[in-house]
């Protein structure tokens, strides 16, 4: 969809999260030089659009006691590596699931999945049902615990406002 | 906590409600006040629990993002870490248990920006930084229900 200037810098409001007053849309309105309705509508137009994926509550799942966060990195033949992320992407347990290239020699794998949960063991049983999946079976794969956590936050994806501007 | 706050934690991850007074709606699916929804949010954002309410972006949609990964020795880890962390296009970084154990992700206006960021992580740290921005999604972050044991 086509982003104006507004909608640039909504995205930069948005991204360090909703205030938490009475009426949100309406302060974030100031900074983007529209009125609340104007607001509520390109929220609304976003999310349908499908350029916001979700609009809600983001947790933070160590705290909530989800410690044992994997990423799981898998090297799948380029011919079959879309029907395995399609056919991962559809278990529950996935939370993410995206292909990223290699850069041989030190990074052999393309596909990456995220599993948070309580316990490792419950992860690495599912990491197991992964890899029955046809033409997951068998490949090369590594299970990246997270250790800890340096840093959490929304992005600065447009960076300053005058940034946003100049964005093209 | 309470089942009032778990359900404001599980049932408003997607679709929070476009409205002039969100937590008033949501006040009234919860059947609390609206204060009291604002009051708990803030607290549980100061508690850590909650990053915030926002929006979760179609990656590659606006700006540009890729995942940065290094290979840094035990003994340099808090100092690679500051300098890391110190960018303002970093907005998540985690150590994980590999050889390559610093994973953050980097985002920026323009992939210019992101380059030049990884080419300056590289230079002070004299580390390699592999970047391996999405080429492909087959699952976003939805949010997901929380099993509270």
């Amino acid at each position: 969809m086509e982003l104006t200037a507004p909608d640039r810098h909504l995205i930069a409001a948005l991204e360090g999260g909703l205030p938490l007053v009475a009426r949100p849309y309406r302060e974030l309105a100031r900074g983007a030089g529209l009125d609340e309705a104007e607001v509520i509508d390109r929220l609304a137009a976003m999310v349908d659009g499908g350029l916001i994926k979700r609009l809600g509550v983001i947790v933070r799942h160590r705290e909530l006691g989800y410690e044992a966060n994997a990423m799981v990195v898998w090297d799948i033949a380029d011919a079959r590596v879309d029907d395995v992320g399609d056919r991962f992407g559809a278990f529950d347990f996935v939370t993410l699931c995206y292909r990223r290239p290699r850069r041989l020699p030190a990074w052999p794998y393309n596909l990456f999945c995220m599993i948070h949960g309580r316990q490792r063991q419950a992860v690495l049983a599912r990491i197991d049902e992964l890899g029955r999946v046809p033409g997951a079976a068998g490949a090369p794969r590594e299970v990246l615990f997270s250790v800890r956590r340096f840093k959490q936050r929304g992005a600065t994806r447009l960076g300053t406002a005058a940034a946003a501007e100049a964005a093209p | 906590m309470t089942t009032f706050e778990k359900r404001l934690l599980d049932e408003f991850q997607r679709g929070f409600p476009l409205v002039e007074r969100p937590f008033a709606a949501i006040a009234d699916d919860l059947g609390v006040t609206e204060a009291e929804i604002i009051e708990t949010l803030g607290r549980l954002r100061d508690e850590g629990m909650v990053s915030r309410v926002g929006a979760v972006f179609d990656p590659g949609a606006i700006g540009a993002s890729t995942l940065a990964a290094m290979a840094v020795p035990p003994g340099r880890l808090d100092e690679v870490t500051a300098l890391v962390n110190g960018f303002d296009e970093v907005n998540h970084n985690y150590e994980r248990e590999h050889r390559i154990n610093v994973w953050f992700v980097v985002t920026a206006p323009h992939r210019a920006r992101l380059d030049a960021v990884i080419a300056e992580i590289g230079e002070r740290t004299g580390l390699e930084v592999l970047d391996l921005p999405m080429q492909e999604a087959y699952h976003l972050d939805l949010g997901f229900p929380l099993q509270w044991n």
